[in-house]
């Protein structure tokens, strides 16, 4: 308990959240006669009090490394620490830790208020306590008065309430995710993504949250790491992995982001100047690539513009000259198709207005965007 | 109809009127059960209800033969005796079956083995192994010279012959009926339920208690009913192994038909349909238990 200190824990209601701390976490599983890395050395330092979410595609090992928190995977190798205490010889059951499971896992033969009741009474906690915070848990959900019911009477999006009210009715500092809103409608997920965040606001513990929509990550998530084949892809803030991806990986799997094969040409300061398709385009870069390199340069939908002529940018721009391959017009904004030289395709996304002209297929153009929003990845 | 070119458009024709005078795929099924139908009623059906006329026609029709059972002194200790092995059977089997169905559905490298164990019986003759039970309980029987061996006793004891015979030999063969259901019912729990009871602070224990064994009832109904109703109609087992006056129903109804009595081994007869005809009304009406018995039939 070192971090203890800081945060005050046990001091209000609600104890703050706990601090994580995954370092070089492995586990393998042994098929057959190959041997399969499904976490392959992920540290990781989550902040007391922070949502931080576990993103990346099935099999990506975000699931594998959140059931090693929980405590159902035990690591091949590394180690898991819960404010700085090690917890990988602990069974589940002593960690005390919430967790919210994807088809939600609520039990069958118990009404919703047996389910939430079920964490305080294996604590021990008396009959009467244990009603009152069940009625806490179901109002902080917005279910009051569904305590009778059982589970198959319910929503898919009200059975996920009962499953996150059951999860954090104990108060832990932890409450662990697996992708909870997989199985709900768009319009549904969207309500409850905000709901999450609320909770997460009033609880003050910390949110490990894993999913593979990166619209779900991106709005919810104060910190995200990005997994890929068993190891983290990147960490940091939404915005953080949007504006500045680390490497092509990122820079696909979130948002949408065109890929330039480029030469390195020069260097100035930390803006690297290549060549591609016989202009010189210029991108933010954190390392030192050496003059002459293959690299990609890569750069969002969103952010590139037809250049009109007397649109002269105050901005340092980068412009190419394009020929359109396909316009599709999709309501709040336009899709383009566009082709730069010898067969470098991008993608250009406008707001769509009726005082902009439109372009057709064929036509000649040139587009620009800010260096700023042009990454070497 | 007339105009039908593919057969797939046969199944379109939820919209037309029903001019269709006799759909014959409809019959197929029917047709294809018709053979066991037929054999049923003529060969089985016919018998017991003949049979059981024989209780209220013999030799006039009468109620008297029921009427003469409840002051039958041998038939009140033959019903009781039965009743009481049938449940002394059935808590035998739930007690040592519940844990081998568990095993055979959390264990995965094991479940073959124990399948095979518990399955290799059941391909042996009821006959064949009460013998089994008599070579193994007899006063120079494996059991006790190992008990002898052993030092636990100082002359072979009575084994064979006694209600306790008949108990261990019928939980034996009536096992697989107990483990079977339960480990269908063990099987259809989610396993992501056992890791929340876990993952929300149950130990081991308390989630059998609160989880598994709370959602394993239907099995356990299912194989409980099984394992009595069948129990309650036992006639070879404790004919060879049991004590020579622990007659059950069964043995009863044959000493009567040996004795060419037929209306008090009818009435007899249908004492013991009745009463496993109303014990299965009255479990299928108990919740979920008649679910767990269709597919546990399976």
């Amino acid at each position: 308990m070192t971090s203890a200190g800081t945060n005050g824990a046990g001091s209000g209601p609600i104890g703050r959240g706990a601090s994580v701390t995954l370092s070089d976490l492995e586990k393998t599983y042994d098929r057959a006669n190959a041997v399969a890395k499904a976490v392959d050395g992920v540290s990781l330092d989550i902040r007391s009090g922070e949502f931080l979410t576990l993103l990346g595609p099935s099999g990506s090992g975000k699931t594998t490394t959140l059931m090693m928190i929980a405590g159902f995977e035990t690591p091949t190798a590394g180690d898991i620490a819960i404010d700085g205490k090690s917890v990988v010889a602990m069974p589940p059951y002593r960690r005390n830790i919430g967790m919210v499971f994807q088809n939600y896992a609520l039990f069958p033969h118990l009404t919703v208020e047996e389910n939430v009741g079920f964490p305080l009474k294996q604590r021990g906690v008396s009959k009467a306590e244990r009603a009152k915070l069940v009625a806490e848990a179901l109002e902080l959900v917005h279910l009051p008065g569904y305590g009778a019911r059982y589970p198959r009477q319910l929503s898919g999006g009200q059975q996920q309430r009962v499953a996150v009210a059951r999860a954090v009715v104990f108060k832990p500092r932890l409450l662990l995710m697996d992708e909870p809103l997989g199985a709900l409608d768009k319009q549904l997920r969207e309500n409850l993504q905000l709901e999450m965040r609320r909770l997460h606001a009033d609880l003050g513990i910390t949110f490990i949250y894993v999913t593979h929509d990166q619209e779900e990550a991106l709005t919810m998530s104060d910190r995200i790491a990005v997994m890929n084949d068993g190891k983290v892809a990147q960490v940091g803030s939404p915005e953080d992995l949007y504006d500045r991806p680390d490497n092509r990986f990122v820079a696909g799997f979130i948002g949408e982001s065109n890929f330039l094969p480029a030469i390195v040409r020069d260097l100035e300061d930390d803006v690297v100047v290549a060549e591609c398709e016989g202009t010189l385009i210029r991108a933010l870069c954190p390392g030192r690539p050496a003059s002459g390199e293959k690299v990609t340069l890569t750069t969002r939908p969103e952010r590139l513009r037809f250049a009109d002529a007397n649109q002269a940018g105050t901005h340092p721009q980068n412009r190419l000259s394009v020929t359109v391959t396909e316009a599709v017009f999709a309501g709040e904004r336009c899709r383009y198709m566009l082709q730069a030289g010898d067969g470098t395709s991008i993608v250009l996304k406008e707001p769509s207005s009726a005082a902009i002209r439109r372009r057709a297929v064929g036509e000649r153009a040139e587009i620009a965007w800010s260096v700023a929003d042009t990454i070497l990845v | 109809m007339s105009e039908v070119v593919q057969p797939a458009s046969l199944a379109l024709a939820v919209s037309r009127p029903k001019t269709v005078p006799f759909d014959w795929r409809r019959a197929v099924p029917l047709l294809l059960a018709a053979p066991l139908l037929i054999y049923m009623l003529v060969f089985y059906a016919l018998p017991v209800v003949a049979m059981l006329l024989r209780s209220v026609n013999d030799p006039t029709w009468t109620l008297s033969h029921y009427a003469t059972l409840f002051d039958d002194v041998v038939f009140q200790k033959t019903f009781w005796i039965t009743i009481n092995t049938s449940v002394t059977v059935t808590l035998g089997c739930l007690i040592l079956g519940y844990p081998v169905a568990m095993g055979l559905v959390r264990s995965r490298s094991m479940a073959p083995f124990i399948l095979v164990i518990i399955l290799l019986p059941f391909w042996t003759s009821v006959l064949v192994r009460s013998y089994a039970w008599m070579v193994l309980l007899g006063r120079h029987g494996l059991v006790n010279e190992a008990l002898l061996a052993l030092g636990m006793i100082e002359r072979p004891i009575r084994i064979l012959n006694t209600p306790l015979a008949t108990q261990i030999a019928m939980i034996h063969i009536l096992l697989p009926y107990m483990i079977l259901p339960i480990a269908n019912a063990l099987r259809q729990i989610d396993p992501s339920l056992i890791r929340a009871a876990s993952g929300l602070g149950a130990t081991p224990f308390m989630t059998f208690r609160q989880v598994i064994l709370p959602l394993s009832m239907s099995g356990v109904a299912a194989g409980t009913l099984l394992t009595f109703v069948l129990a309650l109609g036992f006639y070879i087992t404790p004919a060879m192994v049991g004590g020579p006056r622990d007659i059950t129903l069964s043995m009863l109804i044959a000493q009567q038909v040996d004795q060419l009595n037929w209306a008090y081994a009818a009435t007899l007869s249908a004492v013991l349909l009745a009463t496993a005809l109303a014990l299965l009304a009255v479990a299928r009406k108990l919740p979920g238990v008649g679910n767990a018995f269709k597919t546990s039939m399976r």
